[in-house]
């Protein structure tokens, strides 16, 4: 049981020092959490730290790869009206 | 805390104009903390640079105009940036800036996160800093959720100017704002979140004030939704003792990748935010000459040098004791230039002046304002755009990468804003797309009738003429205010200021 940051991880720190089992640590091209310390803060919190101030995205998942954050639950943006932009700014 | 009101007394000659109006009326002390920082003060803007130290990566909340994934070399708007900084890279990086820019006199920490969710970083750059350049001052903008604990650290570093972006003080308002804040282990999101965001921001600012630490208040203008609303943080935030209020305008496009940008929320133009600033002014003081720079800007405001000192040509760079000795004479040696320089300007102002030169008052479209046997002539508040440098009317028109704007009477001359000519990203050289730039440069002049400037072309002079926009090159190396107010008196004299200002015709 742990969790993952995967490429979208944009390098912000905010999670590193949250870490109650001290699992996660920097590395290029971003932060990775060491599987075996990583305890998903069961006993700790009620919710994993590194996911609950994550700003990205899709950039924590779970073993499932599953994303702890899915598009849209952060930003506030639809996934569809994300998509729509992104096809006006291309087609620009 | 009750600062005498800055615009209604002060200076009562020509030339000290709206560069005294944010300074004048102050008690000494503040003056005298206010006067060599270019985000305090708007007289100290056109002299002093500063930098900010991008070593505040993590965020504990987020904002709709803000997207934590951005970084373009080409932007300039708060939250972006191109390199991230170690304390120890980011002192180095203030020092041999300082070195190289005499003006420099401000180390501010902006981010690209908040600096106060990365505390150890940013008390560990200040403390480095203050040993090896004490002259340079320390300041922090910070959004306030962690403020309150913050407080007491603050104080004791010696960080005497703190910013709080403080957008409601309302839930229902901060609901729209804010989608979530980090609070206690947990994401708190909605109403809830911006209670709590709200409730921690007034606290900070009450506990600086009471500490002795000036406070300036910025809010993001994002129409519809706090517009209005702002005129009531205004008044809120003054009566807690906030020095300085600065309403921005919202930057929303959708190629930011931000909620506003991607939702179609739009940016306020340039008069929608002059009135609210206008409004907001009858309250307290209003800062005028933000940039929304950069959580890396070098420089003075407006003329960023980022580029010039990223970290591997910083890292190259010997700084011995000896040179860092003799760049803080030469920044002794250029305030006491400064200094002199406005002394002078001062005893010119308060010499006896020629009769056309009328008393500048600080609200010059206020008539019933004008004392003694002086009386304003008649006539409308014309917009100017300047092509300055240094408080002088010193840029050529095709070199200017921004525009002073000016409101102009009889009465003196004020700064409203600036309009920058490379708008955020929008398809330069270096992004690929062939656009007309001096066409986007007359398009963001909007609502300006005249543009001064140390010299200009004979295409840009004929365009802007036919966009209704007078050139004018007449004043090259002069400052500002009077040569604004002495245009003013041209137009007059030739009938332009009895009818409303003219339509525009199309750029």
């Amino acid at each position: 049981m742990a969790l993952e940051i995967v490429e979208s991880c944009v390098n912000c720190w905010a999670c590193l020092p949250l870490c109650p089992s001290q699992a996660i640590y920097e590395a290029k091209p971003h932060f990775l959490i060491d599987a075996d310390r990583c305890t998903e803060c069961a006993g700790d919190y009620a919710d994993p730290q590194c996911a609950t101030i994550c700003p990205i995205e899709g950039a924590i998942v779970n073993e499932l790869n599953e994303p702890l954050n899915p598009p849209g639950s952060l930003t506030g943006i639809p996934p569809a009206r994300w998509a729509q932009a992104q096809r006006e700014i291309s087609a620009r | 805390m009750d600062l005498p009101v800055i615009r209604t007394g002060g200076c009562s000659a020509g030339s000290c104009g709206s560069s005294a109006a944010q300074t004048n009326g102050l008690p000494d002390d503040i003056r005298r903390r206010v006067e060599n920082h270019p985000c305090y003060s708007e007289e100290a803007h056109h002299h002093f640079a500063r930098m900010h130290a991008a070593v505040a990566p993590a965020c504990n909340i987020q904002c709709h105009y803000c997207n934590r994934k951005y970084d373009c070399a080409n932007e300039s708007r708060p939250g972006v940036v191109s390199e991230l900084l170690t304390p120890e890279q980011a002192v180095k990086k203030t020092l041999a800036v300082a070195a190289a820019i005499p003006q420099m006199s401000v180390l501010g920490i902006a981010g690209p996160g908040d600096p106060l969710a990365n505390p150890e970083r940013t008390f560990a750059t200040f403390r480095m800093l203050a040993e090896k350049a004490p002259d340079i001052k320390l300041c922090v903008s910070t959004n306030g959720l962690a403020l309150p604990e913050c407080v007491e650290e603050l104080a004791k570093h010696n960080i005497d100017h703190v910013t709080i972006t403080i957008n409601c003080i309302d839930p229902d308002v901060g609901a729209q704002i804010y989608p979530w804040i980090f609070w206690k282990h947990k994401r708190v999101r909605g109403r809830e979140a911006a209670a709590i965001l709200i409730e921690q921001q007034q606290k900070g600012l009450e506990m600086l004030v009471a500490k002795g630490v000036l406070v300036k208040v910025n809010s993001v203008m994002i129409p519809g939704v706090n517009d209005e609303h702002l005129k009531e943080v205004s008044r809120v935030v003054k009566a807690k003792g906030a020095f300085l209020h600065n309403v921005m305008p919202l930057i929303a496009e959708a190629e930011h990748g931000t909620f506003y940008g991607v939702m179609g929320q739009r940016s306020p133009t340039p008069e929608e935010l002059k009135a609210l600033q206008d409004a907001c002014e009858g309250d307290m003081n209003m800062m005028r000459h933000c940039r929304q720079c950069r959580a890396d800007a070098v420089g003075l405001l407006g003329e960023d040098r980022g580029a010039e000192f990223t970290m591997d040509k910083v890292e190259a760079m010997e700084l011995t004791d000896e040179f860092l000795a003799e760049a803080l004479a030469r920044r002794a040696a250029l305030r006491e230039k400064v200094a002199a320089e406005r002394e002078a300007k001062k005893a010119r102002a308060h010499a006896p002046q020629p009769q056309q030169a009328v008393i500048t008052l600080h609200r010059p479209s206020q008539k019933s304002a004008l004392a003694g046997r002086h009386v304003a002539p008649e006539g409308r508040p014309v917009l100017m755009a300047v092509a300055a440098k240094g408080g002088l009317i010193a840029e050529h028109f095709g070199h200017a990468r921004e525009f002073l704007v000016y409101e102009v009477t009889g009465a003196g001359a004020k700064l409203v804003g600036h309009r920058k000519t490379d708008l955020y990203c929008a398809g330069d050289d270096s992004c690929g797309e062939a656009v007309d730039v001096l066409g986007r440069t007359i398009e963001a002049l909007e609502g300006c009738e005249v543009v001064l400037c140390s010299k200009i072309g004979y295409e840009p002079w004929g365009r802007l003429e036919a966009a209704g926009i007078a050139p004018n090159g007449e004043h090259p190396l002069e400052e500002i205010e009077p040569a604004c107010v002495a245009v003013w008196h041209e137009m007059l004299q030739a009938g332009k200021l009895a009818q409303p200002a003219p339509e525009r015709k199309c750029a």
